[in-house]
């Protein structure tokens, strides 16, 4: 459903021209307002009204994770205090979080933003929607939230945890949408398994899944072990939350990004030299309409590619990949760049192998190891030895053929790789320590 | 004429063995015979019970991952060449042993052993149409 056909069909020379001035524009408020922004457009010598052309973003320096931190917690606002309306920030696993503050319209362009998305995933008005993102500093809850309501979707804010309870109120209020991150869909279905309950046969319709990277084979699995269309969702507190990018459910291939809004870019992580379309890289986004933070060539971190070909959904914003990644949750393993996702899709492939691993990064005697824990179920377990051993000899073996690097495989009971319910916690790695 | 056995994932960390075992004793479950294959990563440990499905539901609550395997209970004579002869039956049939392990009670004058077939309806057919006895699951669980 195009909840905005106006702009989400807008023709592409159109959405071209009205990112140029919505550009522009943000740029000299930015330049006028934001200290850190003159001194980085000083820097590179340059000003606002040299950005004549799209392109000429691309002289503009990029902004970084570490300036939020080095700004916090209010530096890089754009507007002064009295207009925010909200704040929020994201979780911070080192040191300070970053902080994001919203204006009336900010929110309101959310809202916006997270109704479209919802309308893509076939979600409208009559939908019950079981919002399980988190409520809180998280973006992700109230985003979702605020989208539903704009919608005129009833939604149930129901936060994480607690999951026999989700599971409870979903089957006694009708949800027809899931709104959380992959991990925990997979986790309540497993919840609900074991207490008897049958999750296929509740009224859920799809599920609106983001805020960690997951795999096509993980889609399977989810629409299988739910009943359910999984669509991805993109997005991230900096720029402005869930509502991003999102996959439309009649391709269910590649997330589209709202152009009117953002524009995105893609560039080498090594070299920031931005790529030609079509070649996969680091995501660079720059936000055209925000008031209160904006972002200008904030760099991601998410690995991905833009899709430039026409969609048959009818919009004309284009499309990212599905994140293959993290540049920073790339772990360099003997100087082999390894994501998590590729060691996962070569356990998806294997029959019966559940999407359980964990991986275990370690450094013996200055040289990398890599240990790859994967839960024995009973789909793959039986009396003998030999199949067990060959099942992990095959993991090795492909792993080596995919990645080129040896690593350890090892066989561990059932639910001893902790469960999470949020992030999937996938990758150990002492070798800091 | 099959003797179901139980298996048990069990991953080499210390006490793992021991939690397996006390859930089964804690349900009053008990083990008749067993063996233990193991790696250096992991084991399987493979049990005849008094009680199979109780056994399998309160492995299962425990989080362990448990399989049921067919086995031939086989009364084998307490005198040289007592296994021998019995084992040159079955290669002469084509019939291929996984594993075996014996049962520490005897039944009269012989020992009963368990064994692990490729093929198990065919190692059931040498086996009586050579006059060697087995023994039917009801008797060995409460052997």
């Amino acid at each position: 459903m195009l909840w905005n056909e106006e702009f989400e069909t807008l023709p592409r020379e159109a959405l071209e021209s009205l990112q140029l001035k919505r550009l522009q524009h943000t740029l000299e408020r930015v330049y006028a307002t934001v200290p850190f922004y003159r001194q980085a457009f000083q820097k590179a010598g340059t000003t606002p009204d040299q950005i004549k052309t799209l392109a000429d973003l691309q002289r503009i320096p990029f902004t970084l994770k570490q300036d939020m931190r080095d700004n916090y917690p209010y530096g890089l606002f754009a507007v002064p205090l009295e207009r925010i309306v909200r704040i929020h920030a994201s979780s911070g696993t080192t040191g300070k979080p970053t902080v994001v503050g919203y204006t009336r319209r900010d929110i309101e362009i959310w809202s916006e933003l997270m109704a479209r998305s919802f309308g893509a995933a076939g979600v409208g008005r009559g939908d019950v929607i079981h919002n399980a993102y988190g409520y809180g500093l998280f973006t992700g809850g109230l985003g979702a939230h605020y989208g539903a309501e704009k919608l005129g979707a009833a939604v149930i804010p129901m936060s994480g945890g607690n999951s026999k309870k989700q599971i409870m109120i979903m089957q006694d209020f009708g949800s027809t949408v899931l709104t959380c991150t992959p991990s925990y869909s997979l986790y309540l279905a497993e919840i609900a398994a074991e207490q008897d309950i049958d999750i296929k046969s509740f009224p859920l319709r799809v599920g609106i899944l983001g805020a960690e990277p997951w795999s096509e084979s993980i889609r399977g699995e989810i629409e299988e072990k739910l009943n359910i269309k999984a669509i991805d969702i993109y997005g991230l507190s900096e720029i402005l939350g869930p509502g991003v990018a999102i996959e439309c459910i009649e391709e269910q291939h590649g997330l589209h990004i709202w152009e009117d809004h953002f524009i995105a870019e893609i560039i080498n992580p090594d070299t920031g030299e931005v790529l030609p379309p079509g070649e996969q890289g680091e995501l660079v986004i720059t936000t055209i309409t925000k008031e209160g933070i904006p972002m200008i060539r904030y760099r991601t971190r998410d690995i991905t590619r833009l899709i430039v070909e026409p969609c048959r959904c009818g919009r004309t914003h284009r499309r990212l990949e599905r994140m293959s990644g993290r540049s920073d949750d790339m772990l360099i393993i003997r100087g082999v760049n390894v994501f998590p996702s590729q060691i996962e899709s070569v356990l998806m492939s294997i029959e019966g192998v559940e999407p359980h691993y964990q991986l275990i990064v370690d450094r013996e005697e200055n040289l990398d190891t890599l240990e790859v824990q994967v839960e024995v179920n009973e789909g793959i377990f039986s009396d003998a030895i030999k199949p067990l051993q060959d099942l992990a000899a095959r993991i090795r073996k492909e792993i080596k053929e995919l990645l080129g690097i040896t690593c350890k495989v090892r066989l561990v009971e059932p639910k001893t790789i902790t469960r999470s319910e949020g992030k999937a916690k996938r990758v150990i790695d002492n070798r800091s320590k | 004429m099959k003797v179901q056995q139980i298996s048990i994932f069990i991953e080499n960390i210390p006490g793992r063995l021991a939690e397996a075992t006390k859930v089964l004793g804690d349900a009053g479950v008990n083990i008749r015979a067993l063996s233990l294959a193991d790696t250096s990563d992991f084991g399987v440990l493979r049990l005849i019970v008094d009680k199979n499905d109780l056994a399998k539901q309160v492995l299962a609550e425990h989080d362990f991952t448990v399989s049921k395997t067919d086995v031939v209970a086989v009364e084998v004579p307490d005198r040289p060449a007592g296994l021998a002869d019995i084992l040159q039956e079955l290669d002469a049939a084509g019939i291929t042993v996984e594993y075996l392990y014996a049962f520490v009670e005897r039944l009269g004058d012989n020992a009963v052993i368990i064994f692990r077939f490729d093929n198990v309806d065919g190692a059931v057919k040498t086996l009586r149409d050579k006059g060697i006895k087995i023994l039917p699951g009801e008797s060995v669980y409460n052997l």
